[in-house]
């Protein structure tokens, strides 16, 4: 895998905000009984704030079920939010009609999860990657098909693949139809949902170069969702760390992996095997124990308190705000790692209680 | 699930295609799950068999149909007392085997003589054309509220569900006695036969959509979540788009397995009427009337064995063709 090159991301107009998620949230009502009546909800996703920049890659990072995917699903408003917006290059998308979003579609794109799920298996690949011209009316000079082979040679795959099925191809292939499908329309922003994650690992890699390369070829910007921080390691230029539909922090690259503040970041570091043999001695591994708690009934104060080591009565009752503690890093916590460049160990303090 | 390793290089080519070793791997076109499938049915040799006699019985149907007479030598409705055993009392036929012989190969009917054979082929063009029909009827009914409940959820579908549940629990045969008898033999200057025909492909068809209806509706309920739909949306895709494009092509091949499941269930269901006798009237051969004219001889089993075969032959069948195309189309099974 290779290593985001400075001159790469120093060429991308970075700056400017594409993507602004404020306060999002998303609540799946639970209805039992003959009238259906709620009874509950799901806080699948619970007042999100982060901002997407111009050609850089936002990696949304977090264990199964605290709501990346309900997140990408709003910010290309598959769903409609509970609360808060969403504005996409300046515009304010998070209450339009079906209608006047879709040609706001061509900008903002999503590859999915599962590649075996994303493609309609009674289409031929043609039928797929054409679908995007089609439903869009958008016009091309040699034609949809030409566009569609070319547009497969983007992707790695050989324009003779035009006229097969889905069920013909490995899931690296089907992965790369998926992601042919989302460049048909040119867009600015992939928000791409675990692109890998059901790939093989010898797989992984490749497709994750693709996408750098389509990156830095067409001026794209990346939400890259993962579960696990080491995949996003190396193509990310920030990334939000998750738990149970709240963001515990954000920040640079750099920073967050070299500096990681709140305690789940630092846990799930932990869990991730160190390269680099002379740093691996002085960080313990920290075992996050206990399951996730239901997102239909969170933990009160802090989400993270009933797994946290480092909990106490005040996290139990006051929910730590979400609040920059150096420069371009965003941590919810009381009671943080490395924010001082102090004695403050802290692999002792995990070890003292892990 | 774990990919299989992915082969890079232009020329290499993915080869899920395990269930299709022999068949010649490189072809440019690629071959459709309906291309495979076939290509899986036509190696079910059991499957094929149940194709072959109901391809059979379609024949001799429209031979029937046409011919009047049973490939011209002995009509359905003709008596042969002369073969009938008028001396004892029993009314039974003469000769051994309830009268087989040359001109009547599966013998004749006690009382009137009138040939077996005959009236068993007779008979096939009305039960496979009520069978028919009427699974024609249950899937255009069912399909669409299978699909109207699966894909706009909610109200919409807690009503069509309850309304399935009515369906099936309606005391059909019941039902079906009572209608028979207050109906008038004719109407719309149709024939009584036509009458009764249109008749019990209304009630048989109208009755039984609910099990078409279920299996759609739960199709297009999972189909309605999976990712490529969600593909389509992202796209733009309206309502009409995804159902017809994304969704249906989907659901033919269920459709098309439980419509072939269904003629046996209405194949019996109509042999079942004929039997109570409010199928089709008399003098007209049909399976279940002469089941029903033959309990009244138990002591001559032929009478009874010759429809009971052909009932049997055909339901099973179906139900062989019906299973093999199911599993031929098993995406699970790929
Ligand atoms: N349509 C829905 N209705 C009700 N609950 C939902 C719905 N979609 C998601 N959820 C719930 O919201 C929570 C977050 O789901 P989401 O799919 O966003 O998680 P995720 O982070 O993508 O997980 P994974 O890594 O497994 O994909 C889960 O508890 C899930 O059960
Ligand atoms: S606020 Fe408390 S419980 Fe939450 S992460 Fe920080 S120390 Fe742990
Ligand atoms: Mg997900």
């Amino acid at each position: 895998m290779s290593t985001k090159t400075e001159t790469g991301a120093a060429n991308r107009r970075l700056g400017e905000d594409l993507l602004v998620a404020t306060d999002l949230q998303k609540h799946f009502p639970i209805r039992r009984g003959l009238l259906q009546r709620q009874v509950g909800a799901v806080q699948a996703v619970d007042g999100l704030t982060f901002t997407v920049k111009r050609g850089e890659t936002l990696s949304l990072v977090g264990e199964s079920g605290c709501g990346k995917t309900t997140t990408g699903r709003l910010l290309t408003r598959l769903i409609e939010p509970t609360g808060g917006t969403i504005t996409l290059d300046g515009r304010d998308i998070t209450h339009l009609s079906s209608g006047a979003m879709r040609p706001l579609r061509r900008d903002i794109q999503m590859i999915f999860q599962d590649p075996y799920g994303s493609l309609n298996p009674r289409h031929t690949v043609g039928a797929i990657i054409g679908a995007p011209f089609r439903l869009q009316k958008v016009k091309t000079e040699h034609g949809v098909k030409r566009a569609v082979q070319d547009l497969l040679e983007l992707v790695g795959l050989s324009p003779e693949h035009y006229n097969r099925y889905p069920h013909e191809f490995s899931g690296g292939q089907r992965q790369r139809i998926g992601i042919a499908r989302t460049l048909a329309l040119r867009p600015k922003v992939i928000v791409a949902d675990e692109p890998v994650s059901a790939l093989d690992v010898s797989i992984q890699a490749q497709v994750v170069n693709l996408m750098e390369d389509l990156q830095n070829e067409f001026d794209l910007t990346y939400v890259m969702i993962a579960h696990d921080l080491s995949v996003v390691r190396h193509v990310s230029d920030r990334v939000a760390v998750m738990y149970l539909g709240k963001i515990m922090e954000i920040a640079d690259r750099t920073s967050l992996y070299e500096r990681p503040m709140h305690p789940y970041t630092v846990a799930l570091l932990s869990a991730v095997p160190i390269p680099d043999t002379s740093r691996r001695d002085n960080r313990e591994r920290i075992r996050l124990t206990g399951d996730v708690p239901s997102p239909i009934n969170p933990p009160s104060g802090c989400r993270f308190h009933t797994r946290c080591w480092k909990a106490q009565d005040l996290c139990k009752t006051t929910e730590p705000p979400l609040v920059e503690l150096s420069a371009g890093h965003q941590a919810a916590c009381h009671f943080p790692e490395n924010t001082t460049k102090l004695t403050i160990d802290p692999t002792g303090a995990a070890g003292s209680a892990a | 699930m774990t990919a299989p390793p992915e082969v890079t290089g232009s020329a290499a080519d993915a080869d899920p295609e395990a269930a299709l070793q022999g068949m010649p791997k490189k072809a440019i076109q690629g071959r459709s799950l309906g291309q495979i499938a076939w290509l899986r049915l036509k190696r079910d040799k059991v499957a094929i068999a149940g194709a072959i006699v109901i391809a059979l019985l379609i024949l001799v149907a429209i031979a029937a149909l046409l011919l009047d007479r049973v490939f011209d030598v002995v009509h359905p409705n003709e008596f042969h007392q002369d073969l009938i055993d008028t001396q004892n009392g029993t009314l039974a036929p003469l000769g051994t085997f309830g009268g087989m012989s040359g001109a009547h190969p599966l013998g004749i009917e006690p009382v009137n003589g009138r040939d077996i054979l005959a009236r068993i082929f007779a008979g096939s063009w009305i039960s496979l054309l009520i069978a028919t029909l009427a699974t024609v009827l249950s899937v255009i009914i069912g399909t669409t509220m299978g699909i109207i409940a699966g894909f706009f959820g909610g109200w919409v579908d807690t009503l069509i569900s309850r309304l399935m549940d009515v369906f099936l629990a309606f005391p059909l045969l019941v039902f079906a006695m009572a209608l028979v008898g207050v109906l008038p033999d004719t109407a719309f200057g149709l024939s009584p036969e036509m009458v009764r025909i249109g008749l019990l492909i209304f009630i048989i068809g109208f009755f039984n959509w609910p099990y078409i209806g279920r299996i759609v509706r739960g199709q297009t309920l999972s189909l309605r979540e999976r990712e490529f739909v969600d593909a389509a949306r992202s796209l733009g895709a309206r309502g009409p788009y995804i159902l017809f494009r994304e969704l249906l092509p989907n659901l033919v091949a269920p459709i098309l397995v439980y419509a072939t499941l269904l003629i046996p269930t209405n194949i019996l269901f109509e042999s079942a009427l004929s039997f109570l006798g409010v199928g089709i009237n008399a003098p007209t051969a049909t399976w279940g009337g002469m089941l029903s004219d033959a309990s009244r001889f138990y002591t001559m089993p032929h009478f009874m064995l010759w429809p009971g075969l052909a009932i049997f032959v055909t339901v099973l069948a179906f139900n062989l063709f019906g299973d093999g195309l199911r599993d031929a189309l098993d995406p699970r099974a790929r």
